[in-house]
């Protein structure tokens, strides 16, 4: 293949994986680094550097959507990217000195994981009424519209959720993914706030994480332009029309089907990286 | 809790960072779709080299390096220049955080928001640990 047929072919295979990601909600750059490593044989370190630009595409393109709704909380986002930016100069800084087989099984394992818990539904009992003295002098407690108006929520455990978000940093800049999967159970599990806050707000704050590893990855030469342009341009589009068609579309089978995928190319990412062929 | 005395409401702040985002994706994608169809006119019958890592050439790596090319047109910085912008919308989201919150009087999360910037920065000017 030339250069025009690997670029058409690269676009079209993440115009598919921004749709599924996107319709699924597992984000549309969590396939592109295996697919282009494992199906089109590209080196991971330009891999890497392609999805980092395409998550940062879709994560704001998306949020300004968010926002606009009102779910996302942007003093919680604000807080918690304290967190996720140092952890993610952290991670692009650690990539440099960790082989690439060992980051191929990294990316496995946070790959099946994120399979896993996006096949969860969690449905958590609405959040008690007592204010927590640390989110309120951090002024996090808010409330988002439901069907019956505003819905007040308060958060806990702030020391819990800002720990795992510098784990989702680093993983962030130490992969080139968004970490969507650590950042909702950090805030949903961790730090109880209400599900669709949780996740709008994780997609509000993986384009600043990822903007922070990105200049570090632009200087090491792993962001290519001839790579990156297609992937790039067609997670956004992808992304784009999975979340119009969202609205209407049955996504239990899919995300399933989706998932099942997912946890097939992080074996094999895993699978790789073991046997050194990575 | 939220200052009776502002001149803008967190729901302004939160349409005017809508705007912002949604803008810098925009033009970014533009960009990188113009540079992207200079290269594939320019060079697309070439053969891809993207199976072994030698990393892209030092003049795609800076700023300074990317402009220059842009000036004569080159596919390839374009796309670059475009996956500047690209970087460029969540920090400069967060350049408007600053001002929100310092307008607003959160001194607490002015604070916050200009160290999140001052990582950010730190990163992009060339700072590892």
């Amino acid at each position: 293949m030339n250069t025009f047929e690997l670029t058409l072919v690269i676009w079209l295979g993440s115009l598919l994986a921004g749709f599924l990601g996107a319709l699924t909600g597992l984000g549309g750059g969590i396939v592109v680094t295996p697919l282009l490593t494992l199906v089109f044989g590209v080196d991971i370190r330009y891999a890497i550097g392609a999805t980092l630009v395409s998550v940062i595409a879709t994560s704001s393109g998306a949020a300004a959507a968010y926002v606009k709704e009102g779910f996302t909380n942007l003093r919680i986002g604000m807080f918690l990217e304290i967190a996720t930016t140092v952890g993610a100069v952290v991670g692009a800084s650690l990539a440099a000195h960790v082989p690439t087989s060992t980051i191929a099984i990294i990316l496995g394992v946070v790959l099946l994981y994120s399979a896993y818990a996006s096949t969860r539904s969690l449905a958590r009992t609405p959040a008690d009424d007592r204010p927590d003295r640390l989110a309120t002098l951090l002024n996090l407690d808010s409330n988002y519209p439901t069907p019956e108006g505003l819905q007040e929520y308060h958060v806990r455990g702030v020391p819990a959720g800002f720990s795992l978000m510098f784990v989702a940093g680093t993983l962030s800049g130490l992969l080139g993914i968004g970490s969507g999967a650590v950042k909702v159970i950090a805030m949903d599990q961790g730090m109880h706030i209400p599900f669709k806050v949780s996740t709008t707000t994780s997609n509000f704050m993986i384009g600043v994480t990822a903007a922070a590893s990105a200049g570090i990855y632009l200087r090491r030469g792993y962001i290519d332009p001839g790579l990156a342009m297609p992937v790039m341009l067609g997670v956004l589009l992808g992304s784009f029309l999975g979340a119009h068609v969202l609205a209407k579309a049955r996504t239990a089978t899919l995300r399933l089907v989706f998932g099942v995928v997912v946890a097939v190319l992080a074996v094999e990412m895993i699978y790789h990286g073991l046997t050194g062929r990575i | 809790m939220k200052p009776a005395s502002t001149t803008l409401t967190d729901r302004q702040v939160e349409i005017i960072v809508a705007d912002l985002l949604r803008a810098g994706v925009l033009l970014a994608a533009a960009v990188v779709a113009l540079g992207g169809i200079i290269l594939l006119v320019r060079h697309g019958r070439e053969m891809p080299h993207y199976s072994t890592f030698v990393g892209v050439p030092e003049e795609l790596r800076t700023i300074s390096g990317i402009c220059r090319g842009v000036l004569t047109f080159r596919g390839r910085n374009i796309i670059q220049l475009g996956l500047l912008l690209l970087i460029a919308t969540p920090v400069a989201r967060v350049a408007f955080s600053v001002v929100a919150f310092a307008l607003q009087r959160d001194r607490l999360y002015a604070g916050i928001t200009l160290f999140v910037l001052a990582v950010l920065v730190f990163s992009l000017a060339g700072g590892h640990v």
